[in-house]
């Protein structure tokens, strides 16, 4: 658990580098989607980042591309690319773009466009039921994404099809570009939403790492259902200028700004 | 049975037809509807394991394709061109094209042959999005044989593939097999005063009927069948600008973005020559009435395309200097 705990702060110290490359990143979003990632990778997907294309493998979607930033900083964690390559983040000629490209070693799908990753997943969940192989998928969706219609078409149709195979989680940090989900389009009663659908839904810590891995350990909770974990998180969650303000959803992190957030996140290391 | 009994019937039913027998062959083919209708009682009876009615959900049926061609099935998303195109463009762009993924749309309703149901449910823009789709496959079949090719080699392309039919019954233009090439056009009439360039079930016809109708006046048009719109036929389209007088396009689309524009382009650059287009002048039909109906009232018919050839091959100001 604390080699997890260590790779989730060494993860946001990356988030942090790449938030002072020339173009900024979308930090808060990314700080509090790291956690549910950090997890993902170290105990739950059954994954081999030195064969990404694996036909066995479980799937991972990011539907909330924009957190792109975490995503790179968990995969070069763990072995799909090396991690002095975050430094290239947004520059020409390279693979990490804002939003994350198929070129890169264990990104599945390019993503950035809300409101397409959960239908991606559940293709690929009901295809490997088709095809007999034992691979999960799994998504991450924003909450503020949730207000994307897509998202219902594929929740209202995925139960129909005993894709119990298919993992949604939904970072509820609470926040979208103009402010709270709650104030914006509420989403709120979410679980109950989701469960009215046919899901089985679990809420959880979405930085609790224990938390995380019991409920993603237990999927599927009841055959021929799709699940979703519903992680309440903090945005910009591990840096204290950042966490729980709006203003944390895209920066570029100037030198002064990075020695503040980086000051402020070490207080915090393991 | 005899070839007209056996390719009797839509387009859409040899359609449904074609593609049970190539899934009852090939377990990895996929059908994925959008509530359609067709496909219920005969695919999903006989084949319920390569069969899912995702619902009237276009952009989650064309996403959900997209993961399901990723995890190694061939899937055949249906819908109408107009939905396909516009509310699930997304999807088609980003999820299909862009990732240059084996999924089929094969979308009914191309054009105006939804005529009488109305604007909603016209697709006359369909191909000006499409031609704008990277790695993407635009196969436009005359008739029902046609339509059983050009399903048959969808099912083997490597990348995404998109089939626009039509509704209703339409004539036959084939009555024997040919050789059906993605990219290569059908030569339906040889020619070499001026080329009449088709796509789709009634332009393709209307310009036959065209065709037939200058023969009397002495000009031998050159008739195409364009049925790949995407990778096009560049070198048949630069044949017809250098050996014949001029292009005439007929599309049953709206003039810009289709056909008639992809033939512009090439010629522009490879062979000025002159070229009049046909079909509708604007995306928009607001007008109740058959394909035929609309297309006539737009200023597409076999007489009319004959007049616009006629004039290529033989322009005034040449008659009336002579």
């Amino acid at each position: 658990m604390n080699d997890v705990k260590a790779r989730a702060y060494r993860a946001r110290e990356t988030i942090l580098a790449i938030g002072a490359t020339e173009h900024g990143t979308h930090v808060g979003g990314s700080l509090s989607a790291v956690d549910i990632l950090t997890v993902l990778y170290s105990d739950i997907l059954r994954v081999r980042p030195d064969q990404p294309d694996w036909p066995d493998r479980d799937w991972f979607v990011l539907s909330k591309g924009h957190a792109s930033a975490a995503l790179y900083a968990v995969l070069s964690e763990h072995g799909y690319f090396p991690p002095e390559e975050c430094e290239a983040y947004g520059r020409h000629g390279g693979r990490l773009a804002g939003h994350p490209l198929r070129r890169l070693p264990g990104v599945e799908f390019p993503t950035g466009s809300l409101g397409h990753g959960l239908s991606l997943a559940a293709g690929v969940a009901l295809g490997a039921r088709r095809t007999g192989r034992p691979c999960r998928a799994f998504v991450l969706l924003g909450d503020g994404e949730l207000q994307e219609g897509s998202n219902w078409e594929a929740i209202m149709s995925a139960p129909r099809f005993g894709l119990d195979n298919l993992v949604a989680v939904v970072d509820r940090n609470g926040w979208q570009i103009t402010g709270r989900t709650e104030d914006c389009v509420p989403l709120e009663p979410l679980a109950q939403r989701w469960r009215s659908f046919g899901w089985e839904c679990v809420e959880v810590d979405g930085h609790d790492l224990g938390a995380l891995r019991q409920a993603f350990a237990t999927v599927p909770r009841s055959e021929g259902r799709p699940t979703v974990v519903i992680a309440r998180t903090t945005k910009g969650r591990g840096v204290p200028i950042f966490e729980d303000r709006r203003k944390s959803h895209y920066v570029k992190l100037t030198a002064r700004l990075y020695e503040r957030a980086i000051a402020g996140l070490r207080r915090s290391r393991p | 049975m005899t070839w007209a009994e056996r390719y009797a019937g839509s387009t859409r039913e040899v359609y449904r037809r074609t593609l049970l027998e190539l899934a009852c062959a090939d377990s990895r083919i996929y059908c994925v509807d959008s509530d359609m209708g067709g496909f219920e009682d005969d695919f999903g009876e006989q084949l319920p394991r390569q069969y899912a009615n995702v619902g009237i959900a276009e952009a989650n049926m064309i996403g959900m394709s997209a993961g399901l061609a990723a995890a190694g099935l061939i899937p055949f998303a249906n819908t109408m061109s107009a939905f396909a195109t516009a509310r699930a463009a997304e999807q088609l762009r980003l999820d299909v094209a862009g990732n240059d993924l084996p999924v089929r749309i094969v979308a009914s309703h191309g054009g105006l042959s939804a005529g009488h149901y109305g604007p909603s449910h016209h697709s006359l823009a369909d191909l000006a999005v499409l031609r704008t789709m990277p790695h993407l496959t635009v196969l436009v079949p005359a008739d029902t044989v046609e339509t059983e090719y050009a399903i048959r080699a969808a099912a083997v392309a490597p990348g995404p593939v998109f089939v626009r039919l039509g509704r209703s019954e339409t004539p036959l233009v084939y009555q024997k097999p040919y050789e059906f090439t993605v990219g290569k056009a059908v030569e339906l009439a040889a020619g070499n005063a001026v080329t009449i360039i088709a796509t789709g079930p009634l332009p393709v016809n209307m310009s036959l009927t065209a065709s037939a109708l200058l023969e009397p006046e002495g000009i031998a048009a050159r008739v195409l069948n364009m049925h790949t719109i995407q990778p096009i036929d560049h070198a048949a389209v630069v044949r017809a600008a250098r050996q014949t007088a001029g292009i005439v396009t007929v599309e049953d689309h709206v003039v810009s973005g289709g056909l008639g524009a992809a033939v512009c382009e090439i010629v522009c650059a490879e062979h000025p020559c002159r070229v009049t287009r046909m079909g509708s002048a604007t995306a928009y039909v607001d007008e109740v009435g058959s394909e035929r109906e609309l297309l006539v009232a737009a200023g597409v018919s076999p007489e009319r395309i004959a007049a616009a050839a006629a004039e290529l091959a033989n322009p005034r100001w040449r008659r009336e200097t002579a």
